[in-house]
């Protein structure tokens, strides 16, 4: 059973890994605040099969710091990208 | 093995990829993932303290810090891609991040095995701070006084930035977020969020004694929501010369330099707890201590004054 | 007993993983960035909660259970509103380089 946590952990990982080349290259604000997007809930999947599969609760506080976090982002990243546009004019 | 290598080649991608990264906004998004994905390598490396940590003040706090400070430059008509340093400035920043490379694989390669350990008297004295995770005895019992004097290097910083303000707006309100937000879209993320957040925040806050956790961290996401409130200006920043945030800000420190103090006579050494009363006295240091942290953290996200104090 | 929740397991996992990859072909192949933020939330959003589906099975005790939904509750909340805050950027302003 821990292998294939694992296994599926790596396969959500690399698809996370796939989504943030494509995010990050852009050039768009939105792709790139999609990126945190990303991680949010890729990460937040990985880090909740790592808790169950290396058997440390501790991890799902970890995931949900994630998910919290990466909102906290992204909002931040939507406010910084309307503030530029309205000093743009 | 597969997820190890998946998890190296990302991390190392995304670092690699945000030292390249040309624009501002676009290398702050690349920190931010890089160290979402950093917490992934400590929960990997069973280190769930390290990566709550990372995830909340490595990557959301810090993210949130720069991209202040990369609206900032942007305000003033900086921006990175205008900048290129000189061939000797960059063979001189090649040359001394291969001396710091090459000395931290030497160190790693030098190290002695086993790897000299306290961790093991650590352990064994745990039961003397009354908690049961070991990395919060450490901070808050063995190594109390760097824990100290991070929390006042904190207030030290937040008093540099004020400190670039001019004198005329001394005590004034940092820079509001501007967003007037008609749809209430914001608004209402923002509500929405933020008492999960406080909930999330105290929780990772409470259960420091017992499992990872621990004040820095629910600091840092308390932190978080206050700024989020005023992002969507549902609250405004306060201004700095407002004495309940002052006593705010000195409140955790103070509180902790009192209790250090009283341990010389109460068990004979700066800092010192007696065990009968150890975890009571760690609370009660940790509260305000908490509440401070989140107040500077905020209020650096939040930046120097800008706007003239009312009177 | 144990066989049959592990089975039902791996199937969860495994179908949290299609979408997972669903959404990362999304991201790549949609032509705009509206169809991406589209294909990334919802596909990512339903294999996280299948993940966290296929996980109760093996979690011990209710309150560990009910940890993995709040988990997934945040996510959904959160990645919904800031969704339509993103999306709000890409239809009202365009790139900016």
């Amino acid at each position: 059973m821990a292998d294939f946590l694992l296994g599926a952990a790596g396969f959500v990982l690399a698809m996370v890994a796939l989504g943030l080349v494509r995010t990050l290259h852009g050039p768009s604000t939105v792709d790139r605040i999609m990126a945190a997007q990303l991680l949010g809930t890729g990460g937040t999947a990985g880090l909740l099969l790592l808790a169950q599969e290396m058997n440390l609760p501790a991890a799902v506080d970890v995931a949900l710091i994630l998910a919290l976090l990466a909102a906290f982002v992204s909002i931040a990243l939507f406010t910084d990208a309307a503030q530029s546009d309205a000093n743009r004019g | 093995m597969a997820f190890d290598a998946v998890l190296v080649v990302s991390v190392l991608g995304v670092a690699a990829w945000t030292v390249a990264a040309r624009d501002t906004f676009a290398a702050v998004v690349g920190f931010i993932a890089f160290g979402l994905l950093l917490a992934l390598v400590w929960v990997r490396l069973a280190a769930p303290d390290v990566a709550l940590t990372e995830a909340a003040l490595g990557s959301g706090l810090t993210g949130g810090l720069l991209l202040a400070a990369s609206t900032r430059l942007g305000r003033a008509g900086m921006t990175a891609a205008s900048e290129t340093p000189g061939s000797i400035l960059r063979l001189a920043a090649v040359v001394v991040c291969a001396f710091v490379a090459a000395g931290l694989v030497a160190l790693l390669l030098l190290l002695p095995e086993p790897a000299p350990t306290l961790a093991t008297q650590a352990a064994a004295n745990i039961a003397a701070t009354g908690l049961l995770n070991p990395v919060t005895a450490v901070l808050m019992a063995f190594r109390a006084i760097d824990t100290l004097l991070e929390v006042v290097v904190l207030l030290v910083a937040l008093l540099g930035m004020w400190s670039l303000a001019p004198d005329r707006l001394w005590g004034g309100l940092p820079r509001g977020s501007g967003l007037s937000d008609p749809d209430g879209l914001l608004t209402f993320v923002a509500q929405l969020l933020v008492p999960v957040g406080i909930l999330v925040g105290i929780h990772i806050f409470w259960i420091g004694s017992v499992a990872p956790g621990g004040e820095f961290q629910g600091a840092t996401i308390l932190a978080a929501m206050w700024i989020l409130t005023a992002v969507a200006g549902l609250v405004d920043a306060p201004a700095t010369s407002r004495p309940w945030l002052r006593l705010l800000l000195v409140a955790g420190p103070a509180v902790f330099f009192a209790i250090g103090l009283a341990g010389f006579a109460i068990a004979g050494s700066f800092l010192a707890y007696p065990p009968s009363y150890a975890k009571l006295l760690i609370l009660t240091i940790e509260i305000p201590v908490t509440l401070s942290i989140a107040a500077m953290l905020a209020l650096l996200v939040a930046g120097p004054p800008e706007r003239e104090p009312q009177r | 007993m144990r066989f049959a929740l592990d089975a039902l397991t791996i199937f969860a996992v495994a179908a949290g993983a299609f979408f997972f990859l669903a959404g990362t072909v999304g991201l790549l192949r949609f032509p705009d960035a509206l169809s991406r933020v589209h294909a990334l939330t919802k596909a990512d959003n339903l294999g996280l909660g299948l993940i966290v589906v296929g996980l109760l099975f093996q979690t011990e005790g209710l309150l560990a259970g009910l940890k993995l939904v709040a988990v997934w509750l945040l996510a959904l909340l959160a990645g919904a509103a800031v969704t339509q805050l993103i999306a709000r950027i890409a239809q009202a302003g365009g790139p900016r380089v």
